[in-house]
């Protein structure tokens, strides 16, 4: 991957990382946001909220959510690990949970795209208050790298039609 | 009030499940799953796909409510791992799944799960997950 070529979809990346949540309504309804895109890497952040909860005495915000935010946040870092546009789809995921959530805090993702194959991407995800040392839930997966032609258009048409803010 | 009751009154009681805006159809031990189409749900606005996430948590919420239905937990069974496969996209249209218990632990069920939309043989996704089924009682771990 030539760091040299100019990577203009990273640049739009970097640009619409806040806006992303005016594409992907999901993540809208459940209120995460990229909030930092580099080359091959993402980071996100998902405000704690009490309809996102999955023990509501506990105060624990839903696995579901958690595998929500990861499952965004590695299709991006594949997305940011091109060169050129390309859209993807999840293959497979797999989630493992290592704690509960802390009540009342965000949980910040992050992701990161480490091997990529013509047709294929592999990205692993953490979730976390703090730090990756004490990580709520780790994530990997395989994306298929789609066919730019088949809908890249659609995205921009999109984000230029919802993403201005 | 039977197992079936008291799963629909504990979904009720779920601030997630209600979010996704998910249901189920019980019938004695058997459940199907039924996520309604909502505009919220979808990942893609450009090609109007389901988000990859929305039918992770569904296939996550059915098989913990299935696990739910066959044992006698009093709250949710915690999620260890899963896995899932994506097949298809899914459409803008409504989602059913079913999950299987393949194996119930005194500690540990494995359990599949699969989702589907237009055709029952044409399943969008499939997973597996591990829960942590021990009992608690009293705060305290249960043999």
């Amino acid at each position: 991957m030539a760091d040299a070529e100019k990577p203009d979809h990273l640049e739009i990346m970097k640009t619409f990382a806040h806006q992303m949540i005016n594409v992907v309504p999901w993540a809208k309804e459940l209120g995460f946001e990229l909030t930092d895109v580099e080359r091959g890497r993402v980071f996100g952040n998902l405000t704690w909220s009490e309809h996102l909860l999955g023990d509501p005495e506990a105060g624990v915000i839903h696995g579901g959510v958690v595998t929500s935010l990861l499952d965004n946040l590695c299709g991006a870092a594949v997305v940011s690990a091109m060169t050129e546009f390309q859209s993807t789809a999840t293959l497979d995921l797999r989630i493992d949970y290592m704690r509960s959530s802390e009540k009342g805090r965000d949980i910040i993702g992050e992701a990161e795209c480490y091997h990529v194959t013509r047709t294929v991407a592999f990205a692993r995800a953490w979730a976390y208050h703090d730090t990756r040392d004490k990580v709520i839930a780790t994530a990997t997966g395989a994306f298929a790298l789609n066919d730019p032609k088949r809908w890249s258009s659609g995205l921009s048409r999109a984000m230029s039609k919802e993403g201005k803010a | 009030m039977s197992r079936g009751a008291q799963l629909e009154a504990f979904l009720a009681r779920v601030p997630f499940a209600q979010t996704l805006g998910m249901r189920c159809e019980i019938h004695g031990d058997e459940m199907t799953a039924v996520l309604p189409f909502q505009d919220k749900l979808i990942g893609n606005a450009a090609i109007k796909a389901l988000h990859g996430g929305a039918i992770g948590s569904f296939l996550e919420l059915t098989a913990m409510a299935q696990v739910f239905l066959l044992t006698e937990l009093e709250r949710p069974p915690k999620t260890i791992d899963l896995t899932i496969d994506y097949l298809r996209s899914g459409q803008a249209e409504d989602a059913y799944a079913r999950a299987y218990v393949t194996k119930l632990g005194r500690r540990i069920a494995n359990v599949r799960c699969e989702a589907w939309q237009a055709a029952r043989d044409k399943p969008i996704a499939t997973l597996h997950a591990h829960f942590l089924v021990q009992q608690r009682s009293d705060g305290a771990a249960s043999p």
